[in-house]
């Protein structure tokens, strides 16, 4: 009995030693998710067919970039590394946000200066709207020359 | 009175002072205006003319070489524009590569593939798969069809000694025959 526990507990101390040798281990990187693919993907657009963010393209070519940027995780390239090789590879335009440069800047400074100016020819139409029209003064102009006729009949009716 | 003639002196200079907010909105409405125009001539010029100065553009290829345009005066270049996902583009694949083979040996005639918004693994499959031996490198940054104008691929431009685009071709080939069609007139000269 004596010599069964002991040898059971042989087993029991080799077998924690060789599982702890392996937990010791670190754990590999896993395989990039199609979530963190498609978090990518969102922020360009497919380089032939126009306006069509690559994580909602359906053709092969662009399941082939998606691979790529799969691809590229999985080496260990950050969004902004792999943004930038998309660039380089294909120009601004696979961006999903123009890069703020050159006349690109019109883009961001455009819309909300028409949305300003659009807001104070409101406010001014409003407050035009508001105020009442200022009377102005009409200059008392001299009684038209009366005919004595008419004249003398006011006075005879005053005197009444 | 001096009240009065205060008033009338300050009207006076308003009147006469510019309105600078006026004149700063008409102007960026002219200048957006003119961007718009530019960019719309653009996007309506078409690809290069034929009988046009072709312009100049540099190729790396997938084997690391780089290819100036101007380097290759005294030549006659053709220039084709294709991509391993394009399906029309796989029609004309062999007869390029027949022709470029059949030209090789005189040397005056070059065969130059640029790879057109394609992923490189992709590209080498497809150069592999059709025994592709000419030079063939990505258009990086889209530049050299943006200098081309290209409405999409395939799509060939046949350049002369000079580096004047002297035929197009639109699509695919339809044979060897009207590929080498477009050649053999340049070499006659």
């Amino acid at each position: 009995m004596k010599r069964l526990l002991l040898s059971l507990f042989t087993v029991l101390l080799l077998a924690f030693v060789l599982v702890g040798g392996v937990l010791a281990q670190e754990p590999g990187p896993s395989a990039p998710t199609d979530d963190q693919v498609n978090a990518i993907a969102k922020g360009l657009y497919c380089p032939v067919c126009e306006n069509i963010p690559l994580d909602v393209c359906g053709t092969q070519a662009c399941a082939q970039w998606r691979d790529l940027i799969r691809q590229k995780l999985s080496q260990g390239w950050s969004e902004a590394q792999i943004k930038q090789y998309f660039v380089d590879q294909y120009g601004d335009r696979v961006l999903a946000t123009p890069p703020p440069r050159g006349l690109n800047w019109l883009v961001y400074f455009v819309p909300p200066l028409v949305i300003l100016a659009g807001a104070y020819v409101l406010f001014r139409a409003f407050q035009s709207l508001r105020q009442p029209a200022p009377v102005t003064e009409q200059p008392i102009e001299p009684p038209a020359p009366a005919d004595d006729y008419a004249m003398r009949l006011e006075e005879e009716l005053r005197k009444r | 009175m001096t009240e009065n003639s205060t008033e009338t002196s300050q009207q006076d200079k308003a009147s006469r002072r510019p309105p600078w907010g006026r004149i700063l909105v008409w102007a960026g409405v002219l200048g957006l205006l003119a961007i718009l125009a530019l960019g719309l001539r653009r996007a309506q010029q078409g690809p290069v003319s034929v009988g046009d100065k072709v312009p100049n553009f540099s190729l790396t290829t997938f084997e690391g070489e780089q290819i100036d345009l101007v380097d290759l005066q005294g030549k006659v270049v053709v220039l084709n524009f294709w991509a391993s996902w394009c399906k029309p583009c796989e029609q004309e694949a062999a007869d390029l590569e027949t022709a470029w083979r059949y030209y090789q040996p005189r040397g005056d005639v070059v065969f130059l593939g640029v790879d057109y918004v394609d992923t490189e693994p992709e590209a080498l499959k497809y150069l592999e798969k059709f025994d592709i031996t000419y030079p063939n490198g990505p258009d990086l940054g889209t530049r050299i069809s943006q200098a081309f104008r290209i409405r999409g691929v395939p799509e060939t431009y046949i350049i002369d000694q000079g580096n004047v685009l002297r035929s197009v071709q639109i699509g695919p080939f339809s044979s060897l025959t009207q590929l080498q069609g477009m050649i053999e007139p340049l070499l006659e000269q």
